[in-house]
């Protein structure tokens, strides 16, 4: 089920934030831990035979069975966010570069 | 060594995590949450503050908060100090790139090893046009159908990105979107506090709300999001220009 | 099983067998590509979970904007190689 699968993607994410050395590589997998977290916070607002909750011509009254928009208005500002964070993180990694002139952790640090 | 205590910890809270799924007192199983038990319900029947009976789209005037995308009447009027926190952070995150990749006035674009050709240059003016267009309309129909301030605002970006691609000397004007960066930002705090003026708490929805379903009604739905749209646009524009743009290297 | 379901199983395993392969490859473009269909992936389980939305949101900003600034940053490092 998807729910399973989030909370294996944010381990995957997690192990991957861990275990590498390139900094990079640490803001990609920063990046899949927040896709599988948003997608487990909207799995918990899912109803079986609920509809999307738009008021339209066709499903026009407030008393059919939706599924719950609480989420996905808490998931639309973290998307929003995780993109602020990640252009932040690669204005650094770039000036990282250009000072030491690598991206790996262990070849830096040869001023002090 | 390290890998291995990476991978437990790791694991470790994995389990932890559907260890707590299982536990079914808190968490209702996936596809069977009852919405009753839960707040979103009076976001639904729009009867916060009042009880006013079923909402019908084309029919129902005047109701508490009149979008008809129940999405967008959480984001930008029963939840709206949050939306203002999130422009907030993204213009922190804006200020920290430009003060981190820029230098003085006179830089230029960064010198790669393939050049564009003339119809690329040209062609990607046409497609330019309609990109903003669809980015226009998603704003502005934001209370009916899905989308809003944030997609839109983004696909305004990505027009200009695509100008930034095809075109090897292209450089936007940075300073106009500066200017209505901290310009859309400033109204919507000044519409807080005209809110707080005319009716009585901070961000109120305090203009006419009209039949559920047409253009104009929704009170200052609309006007928030136009707000938000052009921030978002500016901002995600000024961060590409950051980006492509280096010293002038004197050899 | 209704198809819901099944569509639903299919893509789980889908994201898990390419967050694999985004979190352990060698050379750092790759990594970014599978970002990128990972990005996509999500958006199909947004649509299936009934949020037109959080769906619309994530396409636009997971394949123009956050793909984008990752190949600009690692195209600044073949510049400093070919000078």
């Amino acid at each position: 089920m998807i729910q399973y699968a989030a909370i294996i993607l944010i381990v995957f994410g997690l192990y991957g934030l861990l275990s590498n050395h390139n900094i990079v590589k640490m803001i990609i997998s920063l990046n899949i831990i927040e896709i599988g977290l948003n997608i487990f916070i909207i799995s918990v607002g899912f109803v079986y035979d609920g509809i999307a909750p738009i008021l339209t011509s066709t499903n026009s009254s407030s008393a059919l069975l939706y599924v719950d928009p609480l989420p996905q208005a808490l998931v639309l500002t973290a998307i929003v966010i995780g993109v602020g964070t990640t252009a932040l993180g690669l204005a650094l990694a770039k000036k990282i570069h250009s000072k030491y002139g690598t991206f790996e952790l262990d070849e830096m640090g040869d001023n002090e | 060594m390290k890998n291995i205590i990476a991978f437990v910890l790791s694991v470790a809270l994995g389990v932890l995590m559907v260890l707590s799924l299982t536990n079914n007192d808190w968490f209702a199983q996936f596809g069977y949450a009852d919405l009753t038990d839960r707040v979103s319900q009076s976001y639904i029947d729009k009867s916060v503050t009042g009880t006013p009976g079923e909402i019908i789209f084309g029919v129902t005037s005047n109701p508490e908060d009149g979008a008809a995308n129940i999405v967008t009447s959480i984001v930008v009027d029963y939840r709206s100090f949050d939306t203002l926190g999130e422009v907030t952070v993204l213009f922190i995150s804006a200020l920290g790139v430009a003060l981190l990749l820029s230098s003085e006035d006179k830089n230029k674009r960064l010198q790669l090893n393939f050049k564009p050709n003339f119809m690329l240059r040209v062609g990607s003016r046409a497609l330019f046009s309609i990109i903003l267009m669809t980015g226009v309309y998603v704003i502005l129909h934001g209370h009916l159908t899905p989308g809003g301030g944030f997609p839109g605002g983004t696909m305004i970006a990505s027009s200009i990105l695509l100008l930034y691609l095809a075109d090897d000397q292209f450089r936007a004007k940075v300073k106009g979107f500066k200017l209505l960066e901290g310009v859309a930002g400033s109204f919507y705090v000044v519409i807080g506090l005209l809110g707080l003026l005319v009716a009585s708490y901070f961000l109120q929805n305090f203009l006419p709300t009209g039949t559920v379903g047409d253009l104009f009604s929704a009170g200052i739905i609309p006007i928030v999001y136009i707000l938000i749209g052009l921030k978002v646009g500016s901002e995600i524009a000024g961060i590409i220009d950051n980006f492509l743009t280096e010293e002038e290297v004197s050899l | 099983m209704t198809l819901t379901d099944i569509i639903m199983a299919v893509v789980s395993v889908l994201l898990l067998g390419i967050a694999f392969m985004a979190v352990s490859s060698k050379k750092l473009i790759k990594g970014v590509i599978f970002l990128s269909a990972l990005s996509m992936l999500s958006v199909v389980s947004y649509v299936l979970m009934k949020a037109p939305d959080v769906a619309l949101t994530e396409a636009v900003i997971g394949s123009g904007m956050v793909t984008a600034l990752f190949v600009f940053t690692l195209l600044s490092i073949d510049k400093g190689a070919t000078k």
